[in-house]
């Protein structure tokens, strides 16, 4: 199938998702449900990565920084910028794409080559809206949580790290941290993280929807889903870069 | 009543429905049997509309199914009931909750109202037992009736069982076949059952297509079949070593 064909399938995918449900007491049980699935069990992963990566951050900057004429106070505004920028938005999104995007193609694969998807549609349900829906709106209600969080974990484990290893001191780092702070920043990042969520659940949900054939081919699936929506992460994030910062 | 008139199927270049035209009548089992492969599962799916057909027309008491948007296809849909082959059970849903999602989607009921009709439904199909019990916690038999409570629990107008009683024990299969037998009478449901099982054809066949290749080779009903001379049915029907002999001690 070519490039184009697959794009306005895809399309007209999101269009049948964004239906009004069927049953609002339903949706929300359901998008309860994803928040704890997709969300809330991410917390983990997201908090020993942010804490692990911020840590490696802080130490490389400041070995990197040997410069008498560089104030020490830089290894906090240079982890924090990092982190606020790139790293929490964009690589936790990249590690969500990998978590969340492979368990949601592989449920709905699963669904479709069993045929509990034929069973809902089969009794007047919209499929797509019903199963898709609630995952992508969970999402974009949950990820910006999650990346405020890997932001402070991220600071955090900096801070922490770095003392240990006696490359910063608490005065200096917390006051690169505040220093010629710019709050659109977290706007920005914030931004970035809703998009990538939805491009995350939707480019997933839409692999594993569209699932033909049996177990080997929901595994497929899956692959693509990651595949294709951390490769979409990544074009998207340096379009926005593009368009919002420069 | 269920009218297919003329309907075509292939996929890719091969053709698997050809010219296929059937009425299925109101309050009566009507069987579709043939070889595997001959394309029973492909007519089922086209009837339901989950493959779409090439041409043809499918008629629900007159609505045309072929010609209706999607919305109006789910407003007829509400009124299916349909037991897939491999029972197509929600496997994070407990078999009381696959029982009751079509209410809870679809029917203006209070929880007990709810609770009462899924004890009815799996009481129906002698399954009160494995109310909360997860579809990977029982047997493929009970699969298969649990997707009969879940389909008949809307009471429907029209209820397509594909294969129902495959994989099950000759007791269960026959009350399997009884059961749709008698909901179909007690509620006048237009019911369409896939089957190459013999014992089905001659417990509930109260009309019986024969399919082959894709084409309509034979109708009539289970006191018909055992008397045609269609070289094909007979060979479907004597195919085992019992009917033979049966056909031989009955002349
Ligand atoms: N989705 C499909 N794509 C291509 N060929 C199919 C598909 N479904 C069924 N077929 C083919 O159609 C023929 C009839 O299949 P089916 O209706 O499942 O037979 P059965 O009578 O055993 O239910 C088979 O040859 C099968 O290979
Ligand atoms: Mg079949």
């Amino acid at each position: 199938m070519s490039l184009f064909h697959t794009l306005g399938h895809y399309f007209l995918f999101i269009a049948q998702v964004f239906s009004k449900p069927q049953q609002w007491k339903r949706f929300w049980r359901q998008f309860i449900f994803e928040v704890n699935s997709l969300g809330i069990n991410s917390l983990p992963i997201v908090g020993i990565i942010s804490m692990f990566v911020g840590a490696a951050l802080t130490i490389q900057t400041a070995f990197n920084i040997d410069s008498p004429f560089i104030p020490l106070y830089a290894v906090g505004l240079a982890t924090r910028d990092s982190i606020i920028l790139e790293f929490s938005p964009t690589i936790i999104s990249l590690i969500l794409a990998g978590k969340v995007g492979s368990s949601i193609a592989s449920e709905l694969g699963t669904m479709r080559v069993t045929e509990q998807i034929d069973a809902l549609e089969i009794m007047g349900v919209n499929s797509s809206s019903f199963l898709v829906l609630p995952k992508i709106i969970a999402a974009l209600f949950i990820n910006p949580f999650l990346v405020i969080i890997s932001m402070a974990i991220g600071m955090a484990g900096g801070w922490f790290f770095g003392l240990l290893a006696g490359v910063i001191t608490t005065t200096e780092f917390v006051y690169g941290v505040k220093y010629a702070f710019q709050p659109f920043y977290i706007t920005y990042a914030l931004l970035k993280t809703v998009v990538f969520a939805f491009l995350i659940t939707s480019i997933s949900a839409y692999f594993g929807y569209y699932t033909a054939g049996g177990a080997l081919e929901v595994g497929a699936s899956s692959t693509k889903a990651v595949v294709y929506s951390s490769i979409f992460l990544l074009l998207t994030n340096f379009l926005l870069t593009q368009m919002l910062l420069s | 009543m269920i009218e297919i008139q003329h309907i075509n199927k292939s996929f890719e270049d091969r053709q698997i429905l050809n010219d296929v035209s059937v009425v299925f009548e109101e309050g009566k089992t009507n069987l579709v049997i043939g070889g595997s492969g001959s394309g029973k599962t492909v007519m089922m799916k086209c009837m339901v509309s989950l493959y779409t057909v090439d041409s043809g027309k499918i008629l629900y008491d007159g609505r045309d199914f072929t010609l209706s948007t999607e919305d109006e296809k789910r407003d007829i849909r509400k009124d299916f009931g349909m037991v897939f082959q491999g029972g197509a059970l929600f496997d994070s849903q407990t078999v009381a909750e696959n029982v009751a999602f079509p209410l809870e989607m679809f029917a203006n009921m209070t929880l007990a109202e709810r609770n009462e009709r899924v004890d009815f439904c799996l009481n129906r199909v002698n399954l009160t037992a494995a109310h909360d019990l997860y579809p990977s916690q029982i047997s493929g038999g009970m699969k298969k009736r649990v997707a009969i409570a879940r389909a008949i629990a809307l009471n429907p107008r029209y209820l397509f069982c594909d294969e129902p009683n495959s994989g099950l024990d000759p007791y269960t299969s026959i009350v399997i076949d009884n059961l749709i037998q008698e909901i179909t009478e007690e509620f006048n449901i237009t019911t369409i059952i896939n089957t190459h099982d013999m014992n089905s054809v001659l417990e509930i066949g109260q009309k019986i297509i024969y399919l082959n290749k894709g084409q309509k080779w034979w109708e009539g009903d289970k006191h018909s079949i055992l008397e045609t001379d269609n070289e094909e049915v007979n060979n479907f029907v004597y195919a085992s070593e019992l009917f033979k002999r049966i056909r031989k001690a009955s002349r």
